[in-house]
């Protein structure tokens, strides 16, 4: 694995943070969000900012674009310093002229970042009619080059349209033009690859790289993703709790860290090599899908249309107590498949057996039996619990429906919250009062009090941090082993899958590419889609947990890899 | 897009046939023989026949109907049983000044409304935004006549800048038309300033939480251009909505304003054709309020894909 080893201590300081100390509006007093940040980058740079959700790492950036949400959250000590100039200080007028010129952001969801009501051209030209003196035509001309730089194709038609017109990596790729057309010195991005696919995420990380190099930018990056930052730091920077606990250049983080939390960063990070698989609890399948096909649209009205095939040709089956990933990218159909088998959509063509029963084609009244074999765990847990509900009342739902009596429910209920770990008097409590862990583990209780032959996790972990997700994962786990459970797991993460699944099968484009054992498929792929995506995944040749590059012993360790 | 006009207009001719059904049926579903109430109390059989005959009473209903429609359709709206003149002369002659009084209440309204909740919206929580909040409660609250009489009692008798009451067509020039529908227009517009104003800050307050927002404030564009350019051309939609549900309902609901400013617009020509029972008059009416809902909805439908591009069926 190569990781930086650049020297920047020649180069100019472009960024300067000195105990930074961010709290909330008028409440001096209050716990800080941010306490003593020291933080320098150096021109040509890149320095990682990694930390979990709410470890200060997004309002760090904010404050140096002096964007902290007004109102909400102030600077309340601590100085800023970009080139020579003090941002903490700084008035409105001075602020909007260093921004663009000299301090520039990207951020991570580039659908919601672009205004969707204005072509992307003239987004990109803006900033160009607000700094610069440029006659329009030059503008234009100047807007289509940096439109090439970033390598977009076609930029004439792509300056004309709109972003929903647009691809996630387009939409991100424009984001980087509007932010690097006056040549700033200090990039932000804050997240930028979270929201793409990974194959996009190569790309959009190959560019900021290039352009960086191009132009000697220096470049503060923050994610929560290790794997991104073993691709492409130079120096990080490790956040909790408001506070910066350990600094180092890359490869002595990753091999020698210091601090306890970095370690237990580092060591959260599931490892690329599939777990063995297990055998089956026994050898009846639960579920079997034979050729699923799901095809929206079509038909029409007045004139037939072709329709968007979604799933063609899906074949699996699993026995109980086996896990079957189901690994893609966005609209490769692998939701869609775990709609189907549940229902919440009604497949076009196939067979769908659950217990023996092909439920494909049952109405809803007669599929309402067969539905408590089935359960589901979403991806958000913000919004797949009942916000005005007690977690008691969402976990008896279910089986009140099926003629459980109250009492019965309510002590299964106080059970399974000990199985999820969580306190019994949290079911008394509503789904705000918890952490997006403990709703996870909610949501999986809530599944599991169904007693399903079928557990369906739809990107269950995706949207969790990672030490976090190591415990869903070990939850999940737990729970099969305990009621011989067969789970569908649903993912685009491949180190995810690699954790979790007996069996892997990747999709692309609605169809099934490649299917088989998890350690077949992810270590000896055969299909070229299957070894793109793998190839794909950040920082694949680095072993976090062992703080050493994959494939050397921990004798030669600490040598160039 | 022009298919997508197509569609919307083929889209209104099934709400107006509806329309047209039921107030065909209001005056032949009326208790009684219509013929005897167009007659009056004091007809003889025989003129009851005329009028039936006259009227087509005497054929199957559905006749009756294709009938009706075809006058209808080609402008034929009947004649006015008060004073034996073309219904659709008298609408022609009454339309003026409640179409400029509406198109200038809500002119007033969206300049003074958008930029005040524009500015509610963006000084969220201070003095400003309640000052507009507090206008928008006495706006709604308010009755219409008693703004009228008020701004009357201040403009037309106190200051004398404009006259009491009456109305001067456009053609008349420009001074004597403003100097007569400014105060009525300002009256119908307090509310309908509330209203907009009210609108506009709930749709801004949500765009200004948006990433867009955010990264217009990162490339250093001026407040101005955030807020106007950004964020208000995505907050258009239920600020249109609502612009256009208000002319519609100024042109059929004036009947109080003009009252008060003593101007002879449809307002006025319903009501003394409700008092009157002129019901040919009435279903005219009724037809042509509908119509004007149908366009006035269809013009906002097809503006808003004007305002945002994804919304191109």
């Amino acid at each position: 694995m190569q990781l930086s080893s650049r020297d920047f201590s020649n180069a100019h300081r472009v960024l300067k943070i000195r105990g930074l100390k961010v709290g909330l509006t008028g409440r001096p007093n209050a716990a800080a969000v941010l306490n003593g940040i020291d933080l320098d980058i150096r021109a040509g740079e890149t320095h990682c900012l990694v930390g979990e959700s709410g470890s200060g790492k997004s309002v760090t950036s904010l404050a140096v674009m002096g964007l902290l949400p007004k109102g909400a959250l102030e600077v309340q000590g601590g100085a800023i310093d970009v080139e020579g100039f003090e941002i903490t200080t700084a008035t409105h007028s001075q602020m909007r002229e260093l921004r663009a010129r000299r301090i520039a952001m990207i951020f991570q969801e580039p659908m919601t970042a672009l205004n969707p009501v204005l072509r992307v051209g003239e987004q990109i030209e803006e900033v160009l009619n607000m700094h610069t003196d440029l006659s329009q035509a030059e503008a234009k001309k100047r807007t289509l080059d940096i439109m090439e730089q970033v390598h977009l194709p076609d930029v004439e038609r792509i300056y004309k349209s709109y972003p929903h017109q647009l691809s996630g990596g387009q939409r991100q790729r424009i984001m980087i033009a509007m932010a690097l057309v006056l040549d700033p010195h200090l990039l932000i991005a804050d997240e930028p690859t979270t929201a793409l696919d990974v194959t996009t995420q190569l790309q959009i990380l190959k560019l900021i790289a290039e352009m960086q190099e191009r132009k000697g930018t220096a470049l503060l990056f923050i994610t929560h993703d290790m794997g991104v930052v073993a691709e492409i730091a130079d120096t990080v920077s490790v956040m909790q709790n408001g506070r910066i606990v350990e600094k180092a250049p890359i490869r002595e983080l990753l091999t020698d860290p210091k601090e306890d939390y970095t370690k237990k960063l580092l060591t959260a990070v599931p490892n690329l090599a599939p777990r063995p698989a297990r055998a089956p609890a026994s050898a009846k399948e639960v579920l079997e899908v034979q050729d699923l096909e799901m095809v929206y649209g079509g038909g029409g009205f007045l004139k037939r249309s072709g329709g968007v095939t979604a799933a063609q040709d899906v074949s699996f089956a699993i026995a109980p107590g086996r896990t079957l990933g189901i690994v893609g990218e966005s609209g490769s159909g692998k939701s869609t498949v775990a709609r189907c088998i549940i229902r919440l959509i009604d497949p076009t063509g196939g067979r769908v057996n659950v217990a023996g029963t092909d439920i494909s084609t049952l109405s809803r009244r007669q599929l309402q039996p067969h539905r408590k074999h089935l359960q589901i765990v979403f991806q958000d847990p913000y919004r797949s619990l009942n916000p005005r509900w007690t977690v008691a009342r969402s976990l008896c739902e279910g089986p009140i429906n099926f003629g459980t009596s109250k009492a019965e429910a309510m002590e299964h209920a106080a059970e399974l919250m000990e199985l999820v770990d969580l306190p019994r008097d949290a079911l008394k409590r509503y789904p705000h009062q918890f952490s997006g862990g403990q709703r996870q583990r909610i949501a999986i209780a809530r599944a599991v009090a169904m007693k399903p032959d079928l557990l369906i996790a739809d990107e269950a972990v995706s949207a969790l941090d990672v030490s976090v997700q190591a415990q869903v994962l070990d939850l999940l786990d737990d729970v099969q082993e305990r009621f011989g459970i067969a789970m569908l797991f649903i993912t685009h993460d491949l180190r995810v899958a690699a954790q979790i699944c007996d069996e892997v099968l990747v999709m692309q484009k609605g169809r099934v590419v490649e299917h088989g054992p998890a350690g077949d498929v992810l270590q000896n792929p055969h299909d070229p889609y299957t070894r793109n995506l793998i190839e794909a995944a950040p920082g694949r040749q680095w072993d976090f947990a062992n703080f050493r590059a994959l494939g050397t012993s921990p004798l030669n360790e600490g040598a160039p890899a | 897009m022009f298919s997508y006009i197509l569609k919307r207009i083929l889209a209104t001719i099934p709400v107006m046939a509806i329309v047209a059904v039921f107030v065909f049926l209001l005056l032949r579903l009326t208790p009684g023989d219509p013929a005897a109430i167009l007659a009056g109390d004091a007809a003889t059989p025989a003129q009851l026949e005329r009028i039936r005959d006259r009227l087509g009473l005497n054929d199957p209903l559905h006749i009756q109907f294709f009938t009706w429609i075809g006058q209808m359709l080609h402008g034929d709206l009947g004649t006015s049983l008060i004073s034996s003149t073309p219904v659709a002369g008298m609408i022609g002659d009454r339309i003026g000044p409640t179409i400029s009084i509406a198109i200038m209440t809500i002119i007033i309204s969206v300049l003074l409304a958008v930029p005040m909740g524009v500015i509610a919206a963006w000084r969220h929580r201070t003095w400003v935004d309640f000052l507009v909040m507090s206008f928008s409660v006495l706006g709604f609250s308010v009755p219409v006549f008693v703004i009228g009489y008020i701004l009357i009692q201040i403009f037309a008798i106190e200051l004398r800048w404009v006259p009491v009451q009456g109305y001067a067509p456009l053609s008349d020039g420009i001074g004597p038309f403003m100097t007569r529908a400014i105060l009525p227009s300002l009256t119908l517009a307090t509310i309908y300033v509330a209203l907009i104003a009210r609108m506009t800050r709930a749709s801004m307050l949500e765009v200004l939480g948006e990433d867009y927002v955010r990264t217009a404030r990162a490339k250093g564009v001026r407040e101005n251009v955030v807020l106007f350019r950004h964020a208000l051309r995505n907050a258009a939609v239920p600020i249109l909505t609502i612009i256009g549900t208000g002319f519609a309902l100024l042109i059929s609901g004036v009947v109080v304003t003009e009252s008060v400013f003593n101007i002879p617009g449809i307002g006025r020509l319903t009501v003394d054709a409700i008092l009157a029972r002129d019901y040919p008059v009435i279903q005219a009416m009724i037809l042509f309020t509908a119509g004007i809902y149908v366009f006035v909805n269809l013009i906002v439908d097809v503006s808003y894909s004007f305002f945002d591009p994804r919304i191109r069926y």
